[in-house]
């Protein structure tokens, strides 16, 4: 991987800004063919990743973060789902255009995944020594005592007691956070240089998604692989994040550097979100803040702003058109037309809106 | 609030749960899950008591065997001055109207068959001699007050999101007139922006109903919004039981400690600055808890009295229930006796 070729300038920043991207997504749209019609799950996600960067994903349940992960990699079954526009570039290589054999040599060595729910993800009829083996056979070339001696040592990287023994044990006589360190020791079987965290704590409980936070933390220490953690959970990505990126009805709402974007959100929805959420330190509300509404279902590509019939700051233009995403700081966009420092509408976004019209 | 003003509504004494594991052809008993070992609690009239734990402690069975949905084994649970564990089947029947309970999953917990109307108004068929047009009136009235749009009442449950199934299950709950109502996880299917509008519906039927809520759940922040007292479970056992705000600012169990530090804040400066404990290793197995405090295997701070005793549940402070060698033990060193703590 080159590091340090094309300085590419952005707006002042993070170091990192300045390395070339690992993964670049540009214009990605994904829709699914139902019998009650089209559902666009995704549409015209753009986003990159730089080396050794951890990307929260933040989103509702249908915001599309993990649709548009999976369509990255080919994961998805076609039909029913349809990559229909983008370009996925990793490593020189567009992955929309790969053979389904190019995609199978990048899946592993070039981007690892972790499922949300270790239990339905791992095969219940082979041991776990068999299902870290696999990858390292198939993909590293290793025999099947290298792929032995490499198994145990990664089931000791994540955590797991008495390594050798386990090896011989099936999945159901694992417990649910043991499971998951399963999950991430074979999805760094291959040393990925980016890894997909698709929700790998939601079924845990608290104390064991603390440990999963610090073992990832540490990992990422040792290994450095670029990271995409998609989550729901705010306080998750406040606390490991780098950088994140909060999904609306398939779009990107806002994306920023985590503490830029937690402490000056500039999409209506981050702030809501940020506001709805109780916290177990610091003052107590009386009330919730509620976000009114339900998320939208996506039947056709989106003419206005996803966001807007449940939006506190919603004017005529939201109705008209969807807004683009636009810079609102270092490093900083947010796809809205209201302007929250000025309170009123962000007149850039407008005259361009204009201009298109 | 726990003033001494309000009368309790419902007291659970020393409540068990224990499922038999069978083994061989004859289904021989060979030990117990204890899913509920040996709980006690009050809870006053009118307020909400959030009971929260890992998944396996047994809090949900806990709130079931208190509205008697299982049989407990041992115990007692007395509801507005009625035993509820000791009524015969045909009083228990008598009794529900009284109590109720809103579901986990709104999806299963509903008849995909039954439409809205139907649901919200099956406890009328079955409890009251309401006319058609009342219970349609009812009806209308219920779903009016958890905000659902009356034109829906002959819909199915597919037809509505998931928070507005949870509001179907909150009316068919409150059909009844109840006193109260166990909320076992009503919020924990529903997304991050629905979750919120369900909990304040919550506590306005609360303040207009004068209701009365168990409300178990994990989320430990939503507890801390919703509830007055909290109680913490691990493994079948409460070990703290505190009202809310010294429960959060001044939690006094090791347990409940590492239980708070683990919720991760929604605040970049706050997450990084703050030092996490963690626990090390699972919950053990409710079938074969360890000797002594059942938290032993995973304490930070154990000692070996905690390997060989299992700590009582006292108050150490007027409202303030713990069941901890390390506190009692300071407590009988401060009073220099020499008695032997706990049982």
């Amino acid at each position: 991987m080159p590091r340090k070729t094309v300085q590419k300038q952005k707006t002042g920043g993070l170091m990192r800004d300045r390395a070339q991207p690992v993964l670049e997504v540009t214009n990605l749209k994904t829709i699914f063919r139902t019998r009650g019609g089209e559902v666009h799950a995704v549409n015209s996600v753009s986003f990159d990743l730089k080396p050794g960067e951890l990307l929260g994903v933040v989103g509702e349940s249908g915001s599309g973060k993990s649709v548009t992960m999976m369509s990255l990699i080919g994961l998805l079954p076609s039909p029913p789902a349809e990559v229909r526009e983008g370009r996925v570039m990793f490593d020189g290589l567009d992955l929309l255009k790969c053979t389904p054999a190019q995609l199978r040599a990048v899946r592993g060595p070039g981007v690892g995944f972790i499922f949300q729910d270790p239990m339905t993800s791992l095969n219940p009829v082979f041991t776990v020594g068999y299902q870290l083996r696999e990858p390292l056979i198939k993909h590293m070339g290793m025999t099947k005592a290298q792929a032995q001696v490499r198994a145990k040592e990664l089931l000791d990287l994540v955590g797991i007691p008495d390594a050798a023994q386990r090896l011989r044990d099936y999945p159901h006589q694992f417990s649910g956070g043991m499971r998951q360190r399963v999950m991430i020791a074979i999805a760094l079987a291959c040393d990925p240089k980016v890894l997909i965290a698709d929700e790998p704590t939601t079924a845990l409980d608290v104390t064991i998604q603390a440990q999963i936070l610090e073992l990832v933390k540490d990992l990422r220490q040792k290994l450095g692989m670029a990271i995409v953690w998609i989550t729901h959970d705010l306080g998750v990505i406040a606390g490991i994040a780098d950088r994140v990126m909060v999904m609306y009805g398939g779009q990107i709402a806002e994306q920023g550097p985590v503490k830029e974007v937690f402490a000056r959100p500039r999409h209506p929805y981050t702030r809501a979100l940020l506001q709805t959420v109780p916290s177990v330190r610091g003052e107590r509300a009386d009330k919730l803040n509620v976000i009114e509404g339900q998320p939208p279902i996506l039947r056709a590509a989106p003419t206005a702003c996803p966001f807007r019939d449940r939006c506190t700051t919603r004017f005529e233009t939201c109705d008209r058109a969807n807004p683009a995403r636009s810079p609102v700081g270092p490093g900083h966009d947010a796809a809205c037309f209201w302007d929250f420092d000025a309170s009123a509408p962000r007149t850039d976004a407008l005259i361009k809106e204009a201009a298109h019209g | 609030m726990a003033d001494g003003t309000r009368a309790p509504l419902l007291e659970v004494e020393g409540l068990k749960m224990y499922f038999p594991i069978t083994a061989g052809v004859f289904r021989k008993k060979v030990g117990d899950v204890k899913a509920v070992d040996d709980v006690s609690f009050t809870i006053y009239e009118g307020e909400t008591l959030g009971l929260v734990g890992e998944s396996g402690c047994g809090k949900s069975t806990c709130g079931r065997a208190i509205l008697r949905l299982y049989e407990p084994t041992a115990g007692r649970v007395v509801l507005g001055g009625e035993d509820v564990l000791a009524a015969p089947a045909s009083e228990l029947r008598a009794m529900r109207p009284r109590m109720q309970m809103v579901f986990q999953d709104p999806q299963a917990s509903l008849n995909p068959r039954m439409t809205v109307a139907s649901i919200i108004g099956e406890p009328l068929d079955e409890h009251t001699t309401l006319s058609r047009a009342q219970k349609l009136a009812r009806i209308y009235e219920l779903m009016d007050k958890v905000g659902l749009n009356r034109d829906f009442a002959n819909r199915y449950p597919h037809e509505f999101s998931g928070g507005q199934r949870q509001r179907i299950g909150i009316a068919r709950a409150l059909a009844l007139n109840p006193k109260f109502i166990v909320c076992d996880e009503p919020i924990a299917a529903l997304d991050v922006s629905i979750q919120a509008q369900v909990v304040n519906l919550l506590e306005e039927l609360q303040d207009s109903l004068g209701l009365t809520y168990l409300f178990i759940s994990h989320d430990l922040s939503m507890v801390r919004h919703i509830a007055d007292r909290v109680a913490v479970m691990y493994l079948g056992r409460i070990v703290e039981l505190a009202s809310r705000d010294v429960l959060y600012d001044a939690p006094r169990h090791p347990y409940t400690q590492a239980l708070l530090s683990a919720v991760p804040e929604p605040d970049p400066n706050a997450e990084t600055a703050r030092q996490r404990i963690i626990l090390k290793g699972d919950v053990p197995s409710p079938a074969n808890p360890p000797k002594g405090c059942n938290f032993c295997t995973r304490c930070p701070k154990v000692m070996p009295v905690c390997r060989e005793l299992e700590p009582a549940f006292t108050e150490v402070a007027p409202g303030h229930f713990l069941a901890c060698h390390l506190i009692q033990e300071a407590a009988v060193g401060a009073a220099n006796s020499g008695a032997n703590p706990g049982r």
